[in-house]
């Protein structure tokens, strides 16, 4: 049977490299996910990943057995991915280059056979899709991502933004009211 | 009919609406909000289109090659388990409010520390540790204000800006700022107290500004805060602040050892 994370995490913690590298081997998929939906960058998803990782090693002392490591992984990425977002340029100049990096590499995926127009129009609610995410404050961000594409609960949000329950409830109604108003015209279009 | 707010509707799309079966009734008799309701599912739906990239199941042993180099072996060195630092933020988030006068005091050295005020926590905690329960809490305190500034410097708008989020956040840090900074008076910290004044003057304007600004309203309070200088003040206060209660764990550990 597989020793679970805080086994593992008491091991690293004596310095046992092994244990640390099984952590990384079970965590850097889904924090490479998150990371790459708070960056829209491929490449500077793998660089939050890194990071993560580090300061996750460095403040092993501080991780909690009680708490779930997994969790506790993902507050550290989302300050990662926060502390990136702040250092960018205002959000305005961002939007200049506002394509993911990351958007070819999977195709649009076409439920109505080859149809180019259907295509074009997926391709074009993808943009702006990522210029809409752009627009949200790194907070809003992070709680709308945790909400939407984590599947976090409004609760679980608060814990890792270290903000109140109503705090988090209101980045994410903030960062929604956004996404619609950027939003609604286009996808009634893509339906 | 009182019709549903978007509020409810995100709730509710999202499962953690309270009132949910009284939504669900109302949505199927009434086609306004019925209609509103698809809108809001649409857009979401669009959210999701956005691809995100897979990564092989080697994906971990690419980043434990790339990470190996950089991590230094950890300290043999242990906590003890009363000691160890998650035990010591535990403590501090408990004893920081309601301590953080004094507790700044015994920080802030003073030229004329009364007695009296000094006896009580002493028989709390020993002074290393009241110490670094202190400055990760003043440290915490800046960071998480250093958070709220930045988050409305960044905020984007060309109408009207909702800062509800914000304020709720600023009224929290706003009693806790008031404690740290009459203390810092008290301890004859001036340039402390000072930081923490202009913070709190940023600090209650958001709070008790509308829910709703206008763009140019905004504005003003990000021309305030970049004005004053106030998050570089804060960035380098939280600096000193870390690496005081660094060197404070360091000095425990070598007592302890």
């Amino acid at each position: 049977m597989e020793d679970t994370d805080v086994v593992v995490v008491a091991r690293a913690r004596d310095g046992d490299s092994d244990a640390f590298r099984l952590l990384v081997d079970r965590h850097s998929r889904s924090i490479f996910r998150l990371a790459c939906r708070m960056t829209g960058s491929e490449q500077d998803a793998e660089d939050l990943v890194q990071e993560t990782f580090l300061r996750a090693y460095r403040n092993l002392d501080l991780f909690q057995e009680r708490a779930n490591f997994g969790t506790w992984l993902y507050r550290i990425a989302v300050n990662c991915s926060l502390d990136w977002l702040r250092k960018r340029r205002p959000y305005e100049e961002l939007n200049e280059n506002i394509q993911p990096d990351y958007e070819g590499s999977e195709p649009v995926k076409n439920s109505t056979g080859t149809n180019p127009d259907r295509m074009i129009l997926q391709l074009e609610v993808r943009e702006q899709v990522t210029a809409a995410l752009g627009e949200l404050s790194p907070v809003e961000k992070a709680a709308f991502v945790l909400r939407h594409f984590e599947g976090m609960s409004i609760e679980e949000i608060s814990g890792t933004l270290g903000l109140r329950s109503n705090a988090a409830k209101h980045s994410i109604f903030r960062a929604v009211r956004k996404m619609r108003r950027a939003l609604a015209p286009i996808a009634s279009l893509a339906e | 009919m009182k019709h549903l707010i978007e509020e409810q509707l995100v709730l509710y799309y999202y499962g953690e609406a309270e009132e949910e079966s009284s939504i669900e009734e109302h949505l199927t008799s009434c086609d306004p909000c019925r209609a509103d309701f698809q809108e809001l599912k649409r857009v979401l739906a669009a959210v999701d289109t956005l691809p995100v990239p897979e990564r092989s199941a080697d994906y971990g042993s690419e980043v434990w090659n790339r990470l190996r180099p950089q991590l230094r072996a950890r300290s043999l060195f242990r906590w003890p388990t009363f000691l160890r630092p998650q035990r010591l933020a535990w403590a501090g988030a408990m004893a920081a409010v309601v301590m953080a006068a004094f507790l700044l005091g015994r920080f802030w050295p003073r030229q004329e520390a009364p007695m009296a005020e000094q006896k009580v926590p002493a028989q709390m905690m020993p002074a290393q540790i009241r110490e670094r329960v202190l400055l990760a809490s003043v440290a915490d305190h800046l960071e998480r204000s250093q958070m709220i500034l930045l988050d409305l410097s960044n905020l984007a708008g060309d109408r009207e800006v909702d800062i509800s989020a914000d304020q709720a956040w600023a009224q929290e840090l706003l009693a806790e700022n008031r404690i740290y900074r009459q203390s810092a008076v008290k301890s004859g910290e001036v340039g402390m107290a000072s930081v923490l004044e202009d913070l709190e003057r940023i600090l209650l304007e958001i709070a008790n500004s509308p829910s709703r600004i206008s763009s140019a309203e905004l504005g003003e309070i990000r021309q305030r805060i970049e004005a004053q200088g106030i998050i570089f003040k804060i960035r380098v206060i939280g600096a000193s602040m870390r690496q005081k209660q660094a060197e404070a764990a360091r000095e425990l550990a070598r007592r302890s050892s």
